[in-house]
């Protein structure tokens, strides 16, 4: 394992700091119980939005905390859950008395930690559960699909909307809106190393792709042989559009988000790829965005995610936002 | 059941695990993502270096700083499912006035429906629910019968390695090897493997004494 750091157990706390002194106009960061929030405090009759996850995946969610976005993100461990003391710390310290809305993937461990949380709770509170990854069969044999990078979209979306006003309930219902109106998938390349395990998550040959690949590198739907760019692409795409079903003339956001160790100059060439096809579809491509922003450590890969988007999706795309990881308008 | 000999157990069952922890390790790579151990292993220390904190509380006070430590401190499914089964025990009825081996089987068996409960899983989906639920039920019908109480924990280890072998042939329907679908036939879940090594040491800590 080669990586920046000084010694597994510190791994985290060293990264929290850089983070948190690099972006101190934006945020600031708490330990023990460990969490992030704006620099500036909640406005009074504010929803509070609350997000956290293992970490490993930045700048998802610290990256998306500031104007416009998560007003607090609670990371966990390296690919582990955050614990219900770091939510209620965070909620505690955001909380203006409008109410906390917490933004959760749908993961197991995220799951019930959460779900401890907003039972301790004193104050309102209501969850937002993402699962938009296409690749996991919604079943009753399964824990149902992952909630992967359309969180990012979900937070953006639903951070504007509390910045405006919004109540707790209206913010919860566009939460589950823009996750129902989004679908992803994506591909992996190479395995990722937690750091406290300093070995890679899962062998695959240099030849090879696991196909549907979760945000941890925990298997989707095959492992298969690398194919063309535009041959993923369209595998990818096929996947999400038969989920979503998109209506010709639809207007939509295309997301291509690198899992880490995929450079921009790949993430492109993914976005011309992924434009090729639906232009064939007559899908309308409305709102781009195009980077890092839901990773898996150093894994080398790619996933692709649509959100169909009506005029209140847009508007609330279109906003002003201010974080480490997404700024615009402001 | 007192204080000591849950900070004693947690003694034994860092032994235990620490032994097998390649095992589980690899178990849960196969899997799993990998940190199942690790998380296991930092759990038990927590508990462990909770000796002096907790060593002259009273009963449910000290389940409850063994509960909030594990949710904090090992976070994840393990922190969530561990801190639910300790917090469920914390609360079991009049423990403070002494437990006996049908009240320790009593809070424990409310524990283990808390945590299925929480987890949302039954036998038969693969996880550590196939041993914990089985084993809850033999010591409570070890209760009901009045056997022995080494014969009913004797019956516990054989019922937790047996519940532990057959998640090996299970498809995962929960966490994050239900992803897997086929593929996760023919390997053990790591949680049921962690849960039935602390399992047998628990027990057999009860035979030899």
């Amino acid at each position: 394992m080669k990586k920046f750091m000084n010694s597994a157990d510190d791994f985290l706390k060293e990264s929290l700091q850089g983070f948190g002194a690099a972006h101190q106009d934006i945020v600031s960061c708490y330990y023990d119980p460990n969490f992030i929030t704006r620099a500036t405090p909640t406005k009074e009759g504010k929803v509070s939005l609350i997000s956290g996850g293992g970490s490993g995946h930045e700048p998802m969610h610290g990256g998306l905390v500031g104007y416009g976005m998560l007003d607090a993100a609670c990371p966990g461990f390296v690919f582990s859950s955050p614990t219900p003391d770091q939510m209620l710390a965070a909620a505690e310290k955001v909380d203006s008395g409008a109410g906390v809305l917490f933004i959760v993937k749908n993961y197991s461990g995220d799951v019930m930690n959460f779900q401890m949380a907003a039972e301790m709770m004193q104050g309102p509170n209501e969850s937002v559960l993402t699962n938009d990854d296409v690749a996991v069969e919604d079943s009753s044999f399964t824990t149902g699909r992952r909630g992967v990078a359309a969180t990012v979209v979900v937070e953006k979306i639903v951070g504007s909307l509390a910045e405006h006003g919004g109540s707790l309930q209206e913010c919860k219902a566009l939460g589950d809106k823009v996750n129902k109106n989004s679908g992803s998938m994506g591909v992996a390349f190479s395995s990722c190393t937690v750091p406290a395990a300093g070995k890679p998550n899962f062998d695959i040959g240099d030849d090879e792709m696991e196909f549907g690949v979760g945000i941890h590198g925990e298997p989707g739907r095959r492992r298969d042989k690398v194919k063309s760019a535009q041959e993923i692409t369209n595998e990818l795409l096929d996947a999400i559009n038969e989920d979503l079903k998109p209506d010709a003339n639809e207007e939509i956001l295309l997301f291509v988000n690198g899992m880490g160790g995929t450079p921009l100059t790949e993430l492109y060439l993914i976005y011309d790829n992924a434009k090729n096809m639906l232009d064939k579809k007559n899908i309308k491509i409305s709102r781009s965005l195009v980077g890092n922003y839901c990773t898996s450590l150093e894994m080398q890969g790619a996933s692709i995610t649509l959100t169909k988007l009506d005029e209140e999706l847009l508007k609330h795309w279109d906003s002003n936002v201010h974080t480490a990881a997404m700024r615009w308008g402001m | 059941m007192s204080v000591d000999f849950l900070i004693e157990t947690a003694k034994k069952i860092q032994v235990v695990i620490n032994d097998n922890s390649s095992e589980i390790e690899k178990l849960d790579q196969e899997i799993g993502d990998g940190d199942h151990i690790f998380n296991v292993q930092r759990g038990i220390k927590l508990v462990i270096e909770l000796e002096p904190t907790i060593k002259d509380l009273i009963m449910s006070k000290a389940l409850n700083q063994i509960a909030m430590k594990v949710l904090s401190g090992i976070g994840g499914s393990s922190g969530a499912l561990f801190g639910t089964l300790f917090m469920t025990m914390a609360k079991g009825n009049s423990i403070d006035e002494g437990i006996d081996y049908k009240k320790a089987i009593e809070i424990f068996a409310e524990g283990v429906e808390a945590v299925k409960q929480r987890g949302k899983a039954d036998v038969g989906e693969k996880t550590m629910m196939d041993v914990l639920i089985p084993v809850s039920n033999c010591l409570k019908k070890g209760v009901e019968d009045d056997k022995d109480l080494k014969e009913i924990l004797k019956e516990a280890v054989e019922v937790a390695e047996k519940g532990m072998f057959s998640t090996k042939d299970l498809l995962a329907t929960k966490g994050r090897a239900s992803f897997l679908g086929e593929r996760a036939r023919g390997h053990i879940d790591p949680g049921a493997r962690s849960s039935q090594l602390m399992i047998k040491t628990v027990c057999e800590s009860v035979i030899n004494s």
